[in-house]
């Protein structure tokens, strides 16, 4: 796989010792990336560079623009009227802004589970064989297959599978949402974008999405944003710090957290601002 | 914080002339306004009563299954029964694909201030303001006449398209219904939350496949109330259909859309001015009345319990 033009500057102005993480390939990327809504400008000239198998955690306060920068990977952007991009995004090797992009490609490839658990009003089963039926499966015994495998690798089987034809909207809010990630995981996408996904949870919910998503690194590439500090020091190997539109820091989490670089990032972190 | 107590140990509380005010208006305006809720109730307790008195003893088994006889004045009023129920599946067959499309194309694909749509929108409104009388002349003139003589004439056939039938009146029914339906099924797309739209298309569904697998599931309950709507609307109106297919007294059962139908509106119609003796159709027309209600109550039954039970299944109540 060739490694995308944009390696991650970030890298070069913090300095940090590149022996620290081990060199995996970069599988997201931003190049001096910008995007308005309208004439408002919500990303200004973002370049960054996720790697393989890891959690990125992307922090900063509301309206810095991390939820977008997440949306733009999977072009969920272009759901909103009035949206202008420039610069680059790369998945892979792919231009995931270019206009001959099959972006229903791009979206089973790069998931995405939202803040809100959002399951269908359908049979647990039948939200997470949603997206294996629109890509034209039909075998009953390997779509049994499939949904069985995803809800495993979610942690949702052993609560789920006496009552696979019951309504998802019966589960709780935590089940919701893994039930949301088991869905995601079903279409086997290589990237699983979240968007603050324990946000609407209790803290022992949010534990185990935490659990989860540490465990999923081991076969996908996550990015997720929250506005919870501490569950980005506790999930993440790398942390970008966002304000106003701006990628201020993006380094290893323990660097962010103990001796970031730019004042800024430690003025957020330790609660000046924000 | 003295400071921000109520002062009114002190200060007497200019407001009370104003309360002593307003208690005098508000049981006035409630009465008012009761008693202006209360005539409509009282309205429909003594039309339905009139009709339920004075029809209930004609309402028998034989009135149901039976043709009339003797000029209207003896025998039953099956055929309109049957011919009422035919027109209405009819035009809830042709209107719900057609109402039911036009709000996926301004609710999904439009752009919401190109010309197009905003010329599509204006036409809606204004089809729901047209008089039913011209729906009628309209289905005469342009399914009709137009249309149906066209196709005679295409096909080399004598006259079977271009006479007034059961498929032409059921269009002109499902014309004059279409606005209801276009913004019932609108507003029902419109609800669906957005996250359901995202779920479905950060799964990689395509914008047809999370229409048809996401919103349209989700907006079935509120498409059937607009197929509620138009079923008691429809089964009512006699004036669009009085050219177009409707007739006066048949004596057999339509068996294709190319025939000609009896409808019970417009028997009742029939019955009450074209009859050579009203007093002694008159059992026969409260009888005629009541089961216009009953059917039309029926219908609406199916739809609502049919609505009822999807509402539960994606509530998650089953």
């Amino acid at each position: 796989m060739p490694v995308p033009s944009t390696t991650p500057e970030p890298e070069e102005r913090t300095g940090s010792p590149a022996a620290a993480v081990p060199e995996r390939p970069i599988q997201l990327s931003a190049g001096d990336f910008s995007l308005h809504y309208g004439t408002q400008p919500a990303l200004k000239s973002v370049s960054l560079g996720i790697p393989a198998y890891s959690v990125t955690a992307i922090i900063g306060p509301s309206g810095c623009g991390k939820s977008t920068l997440l949306r733009s990977f999977n072009r969920m952007n272009d759901l909103i009227p009035g949206v202008r991009t420039t610069g680059r995004l790369r998945f892979q090797n792919l231009d995931v802004l270019s206009p001959s992009t099959d972006v229903v490609e791009l979206r089973r490839r790069v998931g995405m589970v939202f803040q809100r658990p959002n399951p269908f009003p359908k049979t647990i089963f039948e939200n997470v064989a949603f997206g294996l039926r629109m890509l034209g499966l039909k075998n009953r015994g390997e779509l049994e297959a499939r949904v069985e495998e995803s809800l495993r690798r979610a942690a949702l089987w052993d609560e789920v599978r006496d009552r696979l034809e019951r309504s998802a909207l019966q589960l709780s809010g935590g089940q919701q949402q893994r039930l949301c990630i088991a869905r995601c995981l079903a279409v086997e996408p290589e990237v699983i974008l979240m968007d603050e996904p324990a946000s609407a949870l209790d803290p022992a919910a949010t534990a185990r999405i935490e659990e989860l998503i540490l465990d999923l690194k081991s076969r996908y590439t996550l990015v997720v944003v929250t506005h919870n500090m501490q569950q980005a020091a506790r999930i993440s190997d790398r942390t970008a710090f966002m304000l106003n539109g701006k990628l201020i820091e993006f380094d290893e989490t323990a660097r962010v957290f103990t001796s970031p670089t730019e004042k800024l990032t430690e003025d957020y972190i330790t609660g000046r601002f924000g | 914080m003295t400071g921000a107590a109520w002062p009114a140990a002190v200060l007497p509380r200019p407001a009370l002339a104003k309360t002593g005010k307003r208690d005098a208006t508000g049981p006035l305006l409630s009465g008012l306004t009761g008693l202006a809720a209360l005539l409509i109730a009282l309205m429909v307790l003594v039309i339905m009563g009139n009709i339920v008195f004075f029809g209930w003893r004609a309402v028998t088994w034989e009135f149901l299954a039976a043709s009339p006889r003797e000029g209207m004045t003896e025998g039953g009023i099956f055929p309109a029964i049957f011919g009422t129920v035919a027109l209405v599946v009819l035009m809830v067959v042709a209107l719900i694909p057609f109402g039911v499309g036009a709000a996926i194309y301004l609710n999904e694909y439009a752009r919401p201030d190109a010309w197009f749509t905003r010329a599509v929108r204006f036409s809606v409104a204004n089809l729901a303001g047209v008089p039913s009388i011209v729906f009628g002349l309209f289905g005469l003139g342009f399914f009709i006449q137009f249309v149906g003589r066209g196709m005679d004439r295409a096909l080399g056939l004598d006259v079977v398209w271009g006479q007034p039938s059961l498929m032409w009146a059921a269009l002109t029914l499902a014309l004059l219904n279409l606005p209801v339906v276009i913004v019932t099924a609108e507003e029902a797309l419109r609800s669906v939350p957005r996250e359901m739209r995202e779920a479905s298309m950060a799964l990689g569904a395509t914008r047809w496949q999370t229409i048809r697998s996401v919103l349209l599931p989700q907006a079935m309950p509120g498409i059937l109330t607009g197929a509620i709507l138009s079923v008691s609307r429809g089964a009512g109106e006699v004036a669009p259909i009085m050219f177009t297919g409707a007739a006066y007294f048949l004596p057999y059962l339509p068996t294709s859309p190319t025939d000609q139908f009896m409808e019970l509106g417009y028997h009742i119609f029939v019955m009450s001015t074209q009859s050579p003796d009203v007093e002694a159709t008159k059992p026969l027309l409260y009888g005629t009345v009541l089961a216009l209600l009953l059917l039309t109550f029926l219908l609406n039954l199916t739809a609502i319990l049919l609505r009822a039970r999807m509402r539960a299944r994606l509530a998650g109540r089953t």
